[in-house]
């Protein structure tokens, strides 16, 4: 790898596992100490690299860069000293030394720590989506804001104001306990769903980036199934359900990045090898009591790899969201669920259904409506898909309903 | 308890799931309640403990489920899907009270 490339490859990989490393050493309120310390150690790759060539083992120049830093901190700073070698140290009260493991079991305990630390209830998701990217993604901030789709400014305060509020709680980086493991990884797996959503949902055009946030989500959600006490039945069908849905990237759009729905997509485009993934997941799903949303979602995701429209897909499809809606209530399963409802029960039905759910703010709402009265009641239809067309938000939805609009005759 | 064949069983169960979910998906479930099994004990008066929960009255309950609604006709609305009413069934809508 050329060495242009080599020092940004190296940052989105290492970068979050060093800071994983220092953060989990030095505690929650010194967050920013620990992404600084892993800044300078990329800072110092970028000047000394193209004069004295690229190391050996750059990984592992970067660590003894990032070892010597936080060592240097600790023996300058006396406030520093004072304040956290104290904590450091009575943590680990038979080393005289402060010991910088950047071990690769180390490297994933703490990342999994600061992933349940960051997922703390005090904080919104949005904030922690926000800070998964930063600390855990080693995403920077204009990537951060580009792909959710705001400016550098909210992003960073959202940061700061996220890392007062964890400094506030306390919040320990540390495994929760046995006893509370399954609350503290609910928030969790929320954090991860979302954020692979808001990289298979997002409106950004970006599509490398994209693919990045679901990807991350991924690699995040594996390394709990990797560690035994958060290898849970409901984690499996979550990265279940994360393999199905992005075994579709290469589909969904065209060349000219315009969405492809999921009926005119070419089948042949699909990943197959993701596929056989999300179907391993899902048998390691099955397994336990609980049947958890994930279950439902992955088992959808998975009648969707099957493209052909038959009875029992619809049938399936149709029992998974009524099974989704009774445990949880979503005005987008409820949606989803009506669209399965006309694939299996007709069309009659399914706008009987549609028009209880009374959704009137959602252009998808009114999407649905315009799709369930084609052919029909064509003019109900065109009526819908207008209210869907002047709710919509982004230009690739209004796109979409116009295309609807137009093929009505 | 309607008996059928287990066709007619599954394309009941299906109804219900379908009617059930219908509710759930305007937001309006409160619980998806459970079946009743057909056997029981009444218990009266003096100890006196007898077969069935329903030996005077001839009439089974079969389940129940609880709604959220504004008021006895919105409850009245939902409960008309329900699948038993298709078998000679019925519906009875009755607010709970806190205790």
């Amino acid at each position: 790898m050329e060495q242009q490339e080599l020092i940004p490859h190296l940052f989105r990989t290492e970068f979050r596992k060093i800071t994983a490393v220092l953060c989990k050493l030095f505690g929650i309120a010194h967050i920013e100490v620990a992404e600084d310390i892993a800044g300078e150690t990329f800072l110092s790759a970028l000047e000394t690299w193209p004069y004295r060539g690229i190391p050996e083992n750059p990984t592992a120049w970067l660590y003894s860069v990032a070892k010597n830093k936080a060592k240097n901190l600790i023996n300058r700073s006396h406030i520093f000293a004072e304040k956290i070698v104290k904590e450091v140290q009575t943590a680990t009260p038979l080393s005289e030394e402060i010991v910088i493991d950047l071990s690769e079991k180390n490297i994933t305990d703490s990342q999994l720590q600061m992933l349940f630390a960051i997922c703390h209830p005090s904080i919104s998701a949005e904030a922690q989506i926000g800070l998964a990217l930063r600390i855990l993604c080693g995403f920077g901030i204009d990537e951060i804001a580009n792909a959710l789709l705001t400016n550098k400014e909210t992003i960073s305060k959202r940061l700061l104001r996220a890392k007062e509020k964890l400094r506030q709680e306390k919040v320990q980086i540390e495994f929760p306990g046995p006893a509370e493991i399954n609350n503290r990884i609910e928030p969790v797996l929320t954090t991860l769903y979302l954020l692979f959503n808001e990289g298979y949902y997002s409106e950004s055009n970006d599509t490398v980036l994209r693919e990045e946030l679901c990807l991350e989500a991924m690699r995040l959600t594996h390394l709990l199934i990797e560690n035994e006490l958060t290898d849970q039945p409901k984690v499996n069908a979550l990265l279940s359900l994360m393999c199905f849905q992005s075994s579709r990237f290469a589909a969904r759009k065209n060349e000219n990045g315009d969405t492809i729905l999921y009926h005119d997509q070419d089948e042949s485009l699909w990943n197959h090898e993701l596929i056989e993934k999300g179907v391993y997941f899902l048998n390691c799903s099955a397994k336990g009591n609980e049947i958890s949303k994930y279950h439902l979602e992955a088992s959808i995701a998975w009648w969707h790899t099957i493209k052909e429209d038959t009875k029992e897909k619809w049938e399936s499809i149709l029992q998974l969201f009524n099974h989704l809606l009774q445990t949880e209530y979503s005005p987008i399963a409820a949606l989803n669920r009506t669209y399965a409802l006309s694939k299996a029960n007709g069309k009659e039905a399914a706008i009987m259904e549609a028009e209880k759910l009374k959704l009137v703010d959602n252009h998808f709402y009114f999407t649905l409506l315009g799709e369930l009265y084609t052919d029909i009641d064509n003019n109900k239809a065109k009526l819908n898909y207008e209210k869907a067309f002047s709710l919509a938000k982004t230009i690739t939805d209004k796109q979409t309903i116009q295309k609807k609009l137009n093929s009505l005759k | 308890m309607p008996q059928g064949t287990p066709e007619q069983m599954e394309a009941m169960t299906k109804r219900w799931m379908d009617w059930i979910a219908g509710i759930a998906a305007q937001g309006k479930l409160a619980d998806r309640g459970n079946r009743l099994a057909d056997t029981g004990r009444v218990v009266k008066g003096s100890n006196v403990v007898t077969n069935g929960p329903f030996t005077e009255i001839k009439e089974s309950i079969g389940g129940y489920s609880a709604v959220k609604a504004d008021s006895y006709d919105e409850a009245v609305e939902l409960a008309k899907g329900c699948p038993i009413l298709n078998v000679g069934g019925n519906v009875e809508v009755r607010e709970i009270s806190l205790l």
